[in-house]
């Protein structure tokens, strides 16, 4: 799959382009028609194949472009770059990373005061990010200014890597929430279907799911699946904590998030596809985090949605870590279930 | 000259935890042999390269110490916990710097690992004001826990993942260029001085285990017995959040210590050859412990005359440790400088 191209092109939030082209050169050849609206997100119809008298006419499918990062507010009087974050980012994960600045993927490093110049008390508290700084090596205002300015998007700097080849079969990389999905919706544009099936591949999903909303309006889709990658907390814990999910142990089918709560009939469309092919699911078991869903389930009367997701650990951290074998069983369900529609929703 | 960048690059991916230093000293004896007579490596790892001088007839034999050290902080592995590792430091680490950040830990063979965070969904407002403490972090490799048992063992080290890379305008990024700057800048005066005439005899030390107790300095400096000595490390650099009074210049060329730990006449030599030959140099006052080989050595037999210069270099003991490249350069020169102009009246004088 594409997963490695995806996860190392970088797409901050409101400039998905670099991902949004690895994603065109691909999909073309599946696809009756490909556009991009106005927030970016691009849609890609693959029309009916067949017919079928029960099936619904429109169905979407939908997994985001954008990944959390920084953004460049303000250039230093050393050089040095002040940046936001772009997206739900712990403060406590920045220190001491490498990043890529602007269009042209200037390498920088997010600097801190060291260990020794720390008083013992101020050690105890999370660092104060007004006080960290992007290092680009400029050492003034005027030389940081031929090289980048303000509103630059900054992401991680973090090749993909297979950890485990057998097994498991775990990688790590950046933003595979949600280029897991994007990965996914590419293996589902392969397949003939007796409905109009349409890939939106959306941008902005993690400053408020904004292109979903606008793309699931376009769209008018009858149904629609939502492909993410999750959160999966399941280090050691001391108390009992839901780990939400597991890595290994399946795609994860939500039945509630932040954002909405999942059509209770494609809930178990997916559930049964899981079960007759004898394929290895779980439940998200936390109410966490939001996703497309929520914006495309109230999009124009409502559509009827359901997010099913690859379990990935350190989600909105620089490095994480999936296994593929969770990502090629989310493509497996997927096109059961799909398939499964040709019978209409189940009542 | 050779370039620092080439050197530095090889050195900062090295690994070299204090006490593990072996691959870094595979680098470090490549970089000394072209301009050494003898190579060794002593009890606790240091690598001694010896570069004679050309000793005038009837003059006793004088020598130099040239020490900067090869370890680094890293990370040693303390319990399996699931599929996960559990882990201590060795040396200065700042916890805060290295949650989320990619490790290798060297077990029956390298695996890369990620140190573990909580998804922020998943924590309230609350546990995000706390900074992460050692007991919450794990390693983990993306093994399961059957094959991460076949490959790590309680006491493997694990060291930050972190490529070399340069940044604008000459400066350089990347983890233990503490001391491996330093180590860049003997092996450069290494190779000026083999197109000078010294007197002196020159050692170059890479010293083992300075982030621990500068261990290997003090053992290296009783054998070599040198006439003085001058040890290289690296000085907070000017950065943001860190006040003038804190640091010395980036790009301002070596900061020449004084105070308790260096000999005056050291100090005094080596500003004197900075002025002759316009090289930059700042003056760095050390009111007390430097924190450096020289505090080691200058106490090692009956006392050696030490001098100490320290490279300018930000956000130290963290993987993106910054220098700018200049000014390893410029700490090669004038020591090499300095070298030879080194004569038989300064032996006296140190007395």
């Amino acid at each position: 799959m594409l997963l490695k191209e995806l996860s190392e092109a970088r797409g901050v939030s409101g400039h998905e382009k670099a991902v949004r082209e690895v994603i065109q050169n691909v999909v073309r050849e599946y696809c009756d028609e490909t556009r991009v609206d106005a927030l970016g997100n691009l849609i890609c119809l693959r029309r009916a194949r067949r017919t079928a008298p029960h099936a619904p006419r429109r169905v979407m499918i939908a997994a985001h472009m954008d990944e959390i990062g920084l953004i460049v507010t303000g250039i230093n009087s050393d050089g040095t770059l002040r940046f936001a974050k772009v997206g739900g980012i712990d403060d406590r994960i920045l220190l001491s990373k490498r990043v890529l600045v602007g269009e042209n993927a200037i390498p920088g490093v997010i600097g801190y005061r060291p260990i020794h110049l720390i008083p013992a008390a101020e050690r105890e508290r999370v660092a104060d990010m007004t006080k960290a700084a992007i290092d680009i090596g400029a050492t003034s205002k005027a030389n940081a200014e031929k090289l980048t300015k303000p509103g630059d998007y900054i992401a991680f700097d973090t090749p993909y890597e297979v950890l485990e080849a057998e097994g498991l079969r775990t990688v790590k990389g950046k933003a595979f929430d949600d280029r897991a999905g994007c990965a996914v919706l590419v293996e589902l544009l392969k397949e003939d279907y007796p409905f109009d099936l349409y890939a939106a591949f959306t941008a902005q999903e993690e400053v408020g799911l904004r292109g979903a909303r606008v793309a699931a309006y376009a769209i008018q889709p009858e149904v629609a699946f939502v492909f993410e990658g999750t959160i999966c907390d399941d280090l050691p814990h001391e108390k009992d904590v839901s780990p939400v999910t597991e890595l290994g142990k399946g795609p994860a089918i939500t039945f509630m998030d932040r954002s909405f709560i999942a059509d209770a009939r494609l809930v178990r469309l997916l559930v049964e596809a899981a079960e007759r092919l004898g394929v290895p699911y779980q439940f998200k078991r936390a109410v966490a985090g939001g996703t497309d869903s929520g914006a495309i389930q109230l999009a124009r009367e409502g559509v009827p949605s359901v997010t099913v997701a690859v379990p990935a650990r350190y989600l909105h951290a620089p490095s994480s870590i999936l296994s593929l074998n969770d990502l090629e069983h989310t493509v497996i369900i997927a096109r059961e279930a799909l398939r499964a529609l040709e019978g209409g929703l189940p009542s | 000259m050779s370039d620092a960048s080439t050197l530095l690059k090889e050195l900062s991916e090295a690994t070299g935890v204090s006490g593990y230093e072996e691959e870094v000293r595979a680098v470090v004896r490549r970089a000394f042999q072209p301009y050494a007579d003898e190579i060794r490596e002593d009890a606790l790892g240091n690598v001694i390269a010896l570069r004679r001088g050309m000793r005038p007839a009837g003059e006793p034999t004088r020598a130099i110490m040239l020490a900067a050290h090869t370890d680094e902080i890293g990370l040693m592995i303390s319990g399996l916990d699931g599929a996960f590792l559990r882990f201590e430091r060795v040396g200065g680490v700042d916890i805060r710097t290295i949650v989320g950040q990619e490790v290798v830990v060297h077990g029956r063979q390298p695996l890369v690992g990620i140190i573990a965070s909580r998804p922020p969904h998943v924590q309230t407002a609350a546990e995000r004001e706390k900074p992460y403490a050692l007991r919450d972090l794990f390693i983990d490799t993306g093994l399961s826990e059957a094959r991460l048992r076949e490959f790590v063992r309680v006491g493997d080290l694990a060291t930050m993942k972190r490529t070399y890379v340069e940044l604008a305008e000459g400066y350089a990024s990347g983890k233990a260029f503490d001391d491996r700057a330093g180590v860049v800048s003997l092996a450069l005066c290494l190779e000026m001085l083999a197109g000078m005439r010294h007197t002196w005899d020159v050692y170059a030390v890479a010293t083992s285990q300075e982030e621990i107790g500068l261990r290997g300095a003090a053992v290296s400096a009783f054998s070599v017995a040198p006439t003085a000595a001058i040890a290289v490390d690296v000085g907070f650099g000017a950065q943001q959040g860190v006040s003038e009074q804190e640091s010395i210049a980036m790009d301002g060329g070596p900061a020449i210590a004084i105070g308790p730990n260096i000999h005056p006449l050291m100090q005094e030599r080596l500003v004197e050859v900075a002025k002759a030959h316009e090289l930059k140099y700042q003056v760095e006052v050390a009111a007390g412990a430097t924190g450096t080989d020289a505090w080691a050595i200058q106490v090692a037999r009956e006392g050696i005359p030490t001098a100490l210069l320290s490279i300018p270099l930000r956000y130290m003991h963290t993987s993106v440790e910054t220098v700018c490249l200049r000014d390893i350069e410029r700490t090669a020169r004038l020591m090499a400088l300095m070298i030879a102009g080194l004569d038989e009246a300064f032996a006296e004088q140190l007395g």
